[in-house]
């Protein structure tokens, strides 16, 4: 049997529905080299299995346990997976990525095996009691340090929110044989997977967001927001009301029930700077803003604000930046 | 039919809202408490489930302080049947395992087929509690559902995750939790506001539960730094006079961020 190291870390790495490692992959392997030995646990079908293992091995895990799952079955599978990836492994902490994957298994795991759950973390650390977590609430105003009374704790981790990234391991894996609980799941029916987007950075993690709302006033002009993103090489987001006005999907809000980002640049066009749009994006590094109400709270966090309208100062700030290129 | 909604009040997030740096408690006296909108919307799903089945009984449950019984009122108003507030001043700063084992002791008190909550809260930003009391409970989970139907036994939906969005299905009882995509809830007007200070409010202590929380036996998550961070102040603004779009742009580029 194979031994684990005394500092490991459990990493339960999200799999896509098209069988690829989860973007969030790399942060959270990362995360856990940063604070011991990387183990990490993929649950896929068994034909991808070993390109996977390479991928996580590539960043960094020392480890990768591997285990099958019946995919129509919600989160209880990867549970069961989890509780014999632990059991094995002794972790120091179990991470887990905050998406809704990862926080449905990190619940239930926390609940079963009666370990305490942090959540949203946006860095782990080492003191000499144990694994800590940081984070960053209500909307960024406050950070927080948690840890556990005592124990392994479950800690899910921001997507995006880690840069650390770790070296790449030679690929050890171990095949994990998993007993069903027979705890009750909901069945997955049918999946459609989100168009494949384009050569457009992610939103999580993007070092750069454009991001529009209301004031773009129809899907068609919201164009505009994705026209300058394109030229800067940054992320599409949107607020809330742009959202609701169907110019984007869900997965472009940013703010108190989206996306928070913390990107070195973020443009908010004809988005007023609502105080929970403002709790998804106010850690980014530079904010610039264009708004015609001058008025608008966006203007009292950002760095450079125009007032006046997106529709002839996005299309000048695209021009004179082709034209500098030039 | 019996339908229970998980409810919460959570500091508005209109105002300022404020962490005691000392204990990492919510300073609740610093902003208005409100009914988190997420719970709203799961109220209304259970509610219009209602309207059109005779002798459903909606009930809302939430673990919360004392003072907290006027928001939990707002939720008769609104339309639920009762309601049930667990409160005991033990739970004070309850993390995340001893609110699941709580709320899922009080599940089981009151029964149920179908449970409501949502997806994340406003304050806690979990998003982990649904899953945690469906495992407590046995019962499976279907969180973040974006549409949701109620049927003979079963419980359907579409469930938006980052991956795509999936078809889901349960047998009752299960444990749901929705998303903003769910329609707001309907007012409370003023007969709502009459008729629930006559329906059932039932006020429960850890004791009346069975559950005592052993600080020595199960692990909780605790505090042990809370910072503020200074505000963020404006920096230049200018009015657009023609040439706006052009200075934006050498802004950025100044700052090498285009
Ligand atoms: C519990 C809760 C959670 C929420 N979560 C979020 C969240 O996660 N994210 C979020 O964004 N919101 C959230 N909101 C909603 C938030 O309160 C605001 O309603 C929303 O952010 C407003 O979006 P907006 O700025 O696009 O729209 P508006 O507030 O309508 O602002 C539009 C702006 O566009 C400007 N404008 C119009 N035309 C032009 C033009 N041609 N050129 C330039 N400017 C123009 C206007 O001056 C105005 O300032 C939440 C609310 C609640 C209660
Ligand atoms: N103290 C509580 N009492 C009742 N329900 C709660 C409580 N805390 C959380 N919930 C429910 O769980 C959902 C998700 O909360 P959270 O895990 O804190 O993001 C909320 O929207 C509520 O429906």
């Amino acid at each position: 049997m194979t031994d684990f190291a005394p500092d490991s870390i459990l990493v339960v790495l999200d799999v896509t529905p098209s069988g690829v490692l989860s973007s969030s992959s790399a942060g959270l392997l990362g995360a856990a080299a940063e604070v011991g030995t990387p183990v990490a646990l993929v649950v896929a079908e068994s034909a991808r299995q070993e390109a996977l293992a390479a991928d996580a091995a590539a960043l960094g895990a020392a480890h990768v346990l591997l285990a099958t799952a019946d995919a129509s079955q919600l989160t209880v599978p990867t549970v069961d997976a989890v509780a014999t990836a632990a059991a094995l492994v002794e972790p120091d902490a179990v991470l887990f990525p905050n998406s809704i994957e990862g926080r449905d298994a990190a619940g239930r795991f926390a609940a079963r095996s009666r370990r305490a759950i942090a959540v949203d973390a946006i860095g782990i650390a080492r003191d000499e009691r144990g694994i800590l977590a940081h984070h960053s609430v209500y909307g960024g105003a406050y950070t927080s340090t948690s840890a556990p009374t005592f124990g392994a704790a479950v800690i899910t981790v921001r997507q995006g929110a880690v840069d650390a990234r770790a070296t790449a391991q030679p690929l050890a894996t171990t095949v994990l044989e998993v007993a069903p609980s027979g705890t009750r799941a909901a069945t997955i029916d049918s999946f459609q997977e989100a168009e494949a987007t384009s050569s457009r950075p992610e939103l999580r993690g993007a070092a750069k967001v454009v991001a529009g709302g209301r004031g773009l006033g129809s899907q068609e002009q919201f164009a505009l927001v994705e026209q300058l993103a394109d030229a800067l090489g940054a992320a599409v987001g949107a607020s809330r009301a742009a959202v609701d006005a169907g110019y984007v999907p869900y997965s472009h809000q940013v703010g108190q029930t989206g996306v928070s980002v913390s990107p070195q640049l973020y443009v908010a066009l004809g988005i007023s700077g609502a105080i929970q749009h403002r709790a998804g994006m106010q850690t980014a590094k530079t904010i610039v803003a264009i708004n015609k109400d001058a008025d608008a709270p966006i203007f009292e966090i950002a760095d450079f604000g125009v007032v006046g309208d997106v529709f002839t100062i996005v299309p000048q700030v695209i021009e004179t930046l082709a034209a500098e290129e030039k | 039919m019996k339908i229970v909604v998980l409810v919460k009040e959570v500091p508005d997030t209109y105002g300022d809202r404020v962490l005691d740096l000392e204990t990492g408690l919510a300073d609740r006296a610093a902003s208005d408490r409100v009914l988190d909108e997420i719970n709203e919307r799961a109220i209304e799903v259970a509610l219009s489930y209602a309207d059109v089945h005779e002798g459903t009984e909606v009930v809302v449950l939430s673990m919360a302080p004392e003072e907290s019984v006027a928001t939990i009122r707002k939720a008769l108003a609104i339309g639920a049947g009762s309601a049930v507030q667990v409160t005991d001043s033990a739970l004070i700063g309850a993390d995340l395992t001893v609110t699941a084992e709580v709320l899922a002791a009080a599940l089981e008190r009151i029964g149920f087929d179908l449970v409501i909550g949502g997806n994340l809260s406003t304050d806690g930003s979990g998003g982990v509690l649904p899953a945690m009391i469906a495992e407590r409970l046995g019962v499976p989970q279907l969180t973040s559902l974006a549409h949701v139907e109620i049927g003979d036994g079963v419980v359907a939906g579409t469930r938006a995750s980052d991956g795509g969005t999936a078809d889901v299905r349960a047998d009752l009882p299960a444990v749901i939790s929705v998303t903003e995509a769910l329609p707001d809830a309907r007012f409370a007007n003023l007969k709502g506001i009459m008729a629930a200070k006559k329906k059932p409010f039932e006020t429960l202590s850890l004791t009346d539960l069975g559950v005592t929380i052993d600080v020595a036996a199960s692990p909780q998550i605790i505090l042990t730094e809370v910072g503020k961070k200074p505000p963020r102040g404006a920096g230049v603004k200018i009015v657009d006079e023609g040439d706006g779009g052009a200075r934006l742009a050498a802004f950025l580029l100044e700052n090498k961020l285009a």
